[in-house]
């Protein structure tokens, strides 16, 4: 700078070539807590032109409460945030967006009663003459984006008739259609498949290649490595460490989300002859599944795997009594299930975590307590009295077993991270003391550390006679807890494969 | 029991902490309006505040509080019943006759007779609501009109009266100086009080507000609970019902017209959500004092009834929007 300031036009030069070289947001010792518990301290983050950035941490360690901040929907306790060297306080999204800051929020809020295009151009529609809204321009528009982007979502559909997946690949396609310079996502991937995030990930490196940059959360650490150029990790709220993703491999990036070193689980091999538990003869529902015929026994593990859309999801929530089936039967332990009755499947013993937690795991604006006793009141209560005693060290139990993280069990979910609100669909489910556990998703925006956990006691629930029914579009957690899998295709049971012997690249091709 | 759910209550007021102070600090704040409202009344009418003029407003709010406990249920699992004025009516006509056409050892009858006309048009409500999937506001809409058509028909538009000392005392009575309504009001509250904070079905009516979907997922009969709060409504519409009949003496085909706002409001201002899965019966009450409250000061200060309605309406909103404020 001083050798320049006689020379003008070189002055000029050198300015500029400074102002790119500047990260394009730094946040620093960001802090924030609700009703008093800290959520956050000294919360930071680089991010610098051109890159995608990987925000780690386990559940509640303050992904959210930070990206929230940086986005405007939260507003900081301390610290300071500067994108392109300017202090910036953003007072609401609205703001954010016109300074180039855009987010795919980890809880997702569709309007339901909207169509796709609809929502993508929500309060920025298209008019004519500043007035009417400009509905076939509106819809070439979204036809447009959803096309350069390959998402598969019918653009006229209602929001509410879409999958989860769709959903969310909607929120993804909102977001970008803003071109904006930082695109935060939190946890992006949570709900969509495999070769959805393929897809979503071209659409990264376009994003990256014309000089934009990314925040990315997600727990799946193979997506890290895989799109990630740096990355930074929380630990309960606070700033751990950041670095370049090539300098590290998996083990270091977990130990320090952790906090310490993890074993993953071994599985054992159920008993030969074994009785069987869950029969399901030749089950089908309209279009979703046809004719599907599977059994667990007693002391397994099965696990479903197929793409999106193959009709797992269906097929789980007609076992347990969600939808009635047009044709086939259930049975358990060798009599048969009522259809379309999840009360009678839970009295015989059926429990199901489902697959969107926020739509039907939860009721969100209910206490963790509440939450956690829903499905099991009936069988501690007295005459219809809640035995509030014998309710609260049920639920503490469970608080502690799982580990969920909350300033108290009287706290309404609504106010938990993410990983924490699945942990408690868990434990309103295991309190009914199940013998055949439905997960559908069971670790979704669950932390690799949790996630291990889940698998060890998903294990370890089939060890004492159990029976584990799980869907997952997730190869590797598939593969490491499933005794045998079964892969579907378009709604019908293709094969079932030894979960001992197949690799990841047979599963996918199979599934494929 | 009692003695259980008393101490359940000390060992939960303990073992709460910070977290719990939020539900206690918004049925406390309503109970600050009506402390507000109270004194303004008390400085402006030397008379509002003497035990003779509280017996008379607690037995005013009565019959509004009784209803709105019931419609409480209601919203709280995201429904609405907009039919207990005319319930109320018809329980009332029903019970009249009832006690006109037999002899006064009959009058346990035409209680019954009452309460049951209010549970099964209740009843039938809930069918129409869960069974054919009809919005709540349409199917109450429609029994608002239909058990309105059937008082008409049912006493070709006349009124009843000439009932028995025995029944007029369920209206007019009173026990060690307080008014037989005021009782019924404290004996329902305590009731529903109770099943809404310490039963099964309590919870289940929270959580199907909450999440209708979530609750069935966890084995929650949701429709028989959603029925079942109609059955209460339309109970309590018929109870609210024989006690008007009785205070007023006769059986009018009119009773009751309106009493259905007046009822919602005071669930309202009571901090119960409309969209379900939040509230409390102590707002609720203290919601149908606030109201009897406003109505009594006004008329002791002789404020024409015209003005009465443009400012009761103006406080119901300044209050909700004051508890919006707040949150
Ligand atoms: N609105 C809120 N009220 C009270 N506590 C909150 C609120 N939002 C977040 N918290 C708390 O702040 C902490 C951090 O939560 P946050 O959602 O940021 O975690 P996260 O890192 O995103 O976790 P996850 O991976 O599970 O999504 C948690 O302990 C959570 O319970
Ligand atoms: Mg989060």
């Amino acid at each position: 700078m001083l050798l320049s300031t006689g020379a003008d036009p070189e002055g000029r030069d050198e300015d500029a070539f400074e102002a790119r070289d500047e990260p394009l947001l730094v946040a620093e010792g960001i802090a924030k807590s609700f009703n008093g518990v800290p959520a956050l301290r000294g919360g930071r983050l680089v991010l610098k032109r051109g890159t995608v950035h990987a925000l780690c941490g386990g559940n509640g360690a303050g992904k959210s409460t930070f990206l929230n901040i940086v986005m405007g929907l939260l507003h900081r306790d301390e610290g300071s945030i500067r994108i392109d060297g300017v202090p910036v306080d953003f007072r609401s999204a609205a703001e954010a967006l016109r300074h180039g800051v855009t987010i795919i929020t980890q809880e997702l809020s569709p309007v339901p009663e909207m169509t796709v295009a609809e929502n993508i151009y929500l309060g920025r529609e298209p008019k004519i003459g500043g007035l009417v809204v400009d509905f076939p321009k509106m819809r070439r528009a979204a036809k447009q984006l959803l096309d350069d982007l390959e998402f598969d979502v019918p653009l006229t559909a209602r929001m509410r008739d879409l999958s989860l997946a769709q959903i969310q690949l909607v929120e993804i396609a909102k977001a970008l259609s803003h071109r904006a310079d930082i695109v935060i996502m939190d946890e992006p991937t949570s709900a969509i498949g495999e070769h959805e995030v393929h897809i979503l990930f071209n659409a990264l490196k376009r994003i990256k290649a014309r000089g934009s940059a990314i925040i990315y959360v997600s727990h799946k650490l193979t997506e890290i490595f895989e799109i990630a150029d740096e990355y930074t990790v929380f630990r309960d709220g606070r700033y751990i460490e950041s670095g370049a993703i090539s300098a590290i491999d998996r083990n270091h990036l977990v130990t320090q989300i952790v906090g310490h070193e993890i074993k993953t689980v071994e599985k054992g091999r159920p008993n030969e002859g074994a009785p069987i538990l869950l029969e399901v003869r030749s089950l089908s529902r309209g279009p979703h599944f046809k004719n599907i015929s599977v059994t667990v026994a007693a002391g397994e593990v099965l696990g479903i795997y197929g793409l999106l859309g193959s009709g797992r999801t269906e097929f789980l929530e007609t076992i347990y009594g969600i939808h009635a089936p047009t044709a086939g039967d259930v049975f358990l332990d060798g009599k048969k299930v009522d259809p379309g009755n999840p009360k009678k499947c839970i009295q015989r013993g059926m429990a199901m975590v489902p697959e969107d937690r926020k739509e039907t795991g939860l009721v969100l604006c209910a206490s963790i307590a509440h939450n956690i006793a829903l499905s099991s009141l009936a069988l501690r209560a007295v005459s219809g009295f809640v035995r509030r005693k014998a309710e609260a060290a049920a639920t503490d139990q469970m608080m502690r077993l799982h580990r969920i993280k909350a300033a108290s069990p009287n706290v309404a979910v609504e106010t938990l991270s993410g990983g924490n609100q699945q942990k408690v669909v868990f434990a309103r489910c295991l309190l009914t003391n199940p013998r055949l556990l439905i997960c559908d998703e069971p670790t979704r925006g669950i932390d690799e550390g949790s996630k291990q956990e889940i698998y060890a006691f998903l294990r370890e629930f089939a060890a004492k006679g159990n029976g584990v029914l799980v869907v997952s579009s997730e190869a590797p957690e598939i593969l490491q807890i499933s005794d045998r899998i079964a892969v579907f295709r378009q709604g019908r049971l293709d094969r079932v494969v030894d979960g001992h012997e197949t690799t990841q690249q047979m599963l996918t091709d199979l599934a494929s | 029991m009692v003695a259980n759910i008393i101490s359940n209550v000390a060992t939960g007021a303990r073992s709460k902490g910070i977290a719990a102070v939020g539900p206690y600090l918004k049925s406390f704040s309503i109970v600050i309006v009506f402390v507000v409202i109270s004194a303004f009344f008390a400085v402006a009418n030397e008379y509002f505040m003497t035990w003779l003029n509280w017996v008379n407003l607690l037995r005013q709010s009565s019959i509004n509080g009784v209803l709105a406990i019931g419609v409480t249920f209601v919203i709280l699992t995201k429904g609405i019943d907009l039919s207990v004025g005319s319930v109320m009516a018809l329980a009332g006509m029903i019970a009249a006759s009832l006690v006109t056409s037999t002899n006064q050892q009959f009058v346990l009858w035409a209680i019954l007779g009452g309460l049951g006309t209010g549970a099964a048009l209740g009843l039938l409500n809930g069918v129409i609501v869960t069974s054919f999937n009809v919005p709540p506001f349409v199917a109450t809409l429609g029994m608002l009109s239909m058990a309105r058509g059937l008082t008409l028909i049912f006493s070709e538009g006349r009124p009843i009266p000439n009932l028995s000392e025995s029944f007029r005392w369920i209206g007019g009575g009173s026990v060690a100086g307080v008014p037989v309504p005021v009782l019924i009001l404290f004996l329902v509250f305590a009731i529903g009080w109770v099943v809404l904070s310490y039963t099964t079905f309590g919870r289940y009516v929270y959580a199907v507000g909450g999440n209708d979907k979530a609750a069935r997922t966890s084995g929650i009969s949701t429709r028989s609970v959603i029925a079942s709060t109609y059955v209460i409504s339309g109970l309590l519409a018929g109870l609210a019902g024989l006690v008007l009949t009785s205070r007023t003496t006769a059986a009018l085909p009119q009773a009751g017209i309106g009493y259905e706002l007046d009822a919602i409001a005071a669930v309202v201002i009571g901090g119960t959500s409309l969209a379900g899965g939040r509230g409390s019966l102590v707002g609720t009450l203290f919601g149908a004092l606030i109201i009897g409250t406003i109505n009594n000061g006004m008329d002791l200060m002789g404020v024409s009834s015209y003005y009465q309605q443009l400012l009761k309406g103006a406080i119901i909103v300044v209050a909700v929007m004051l508890d919006q404020f707040r949150k």
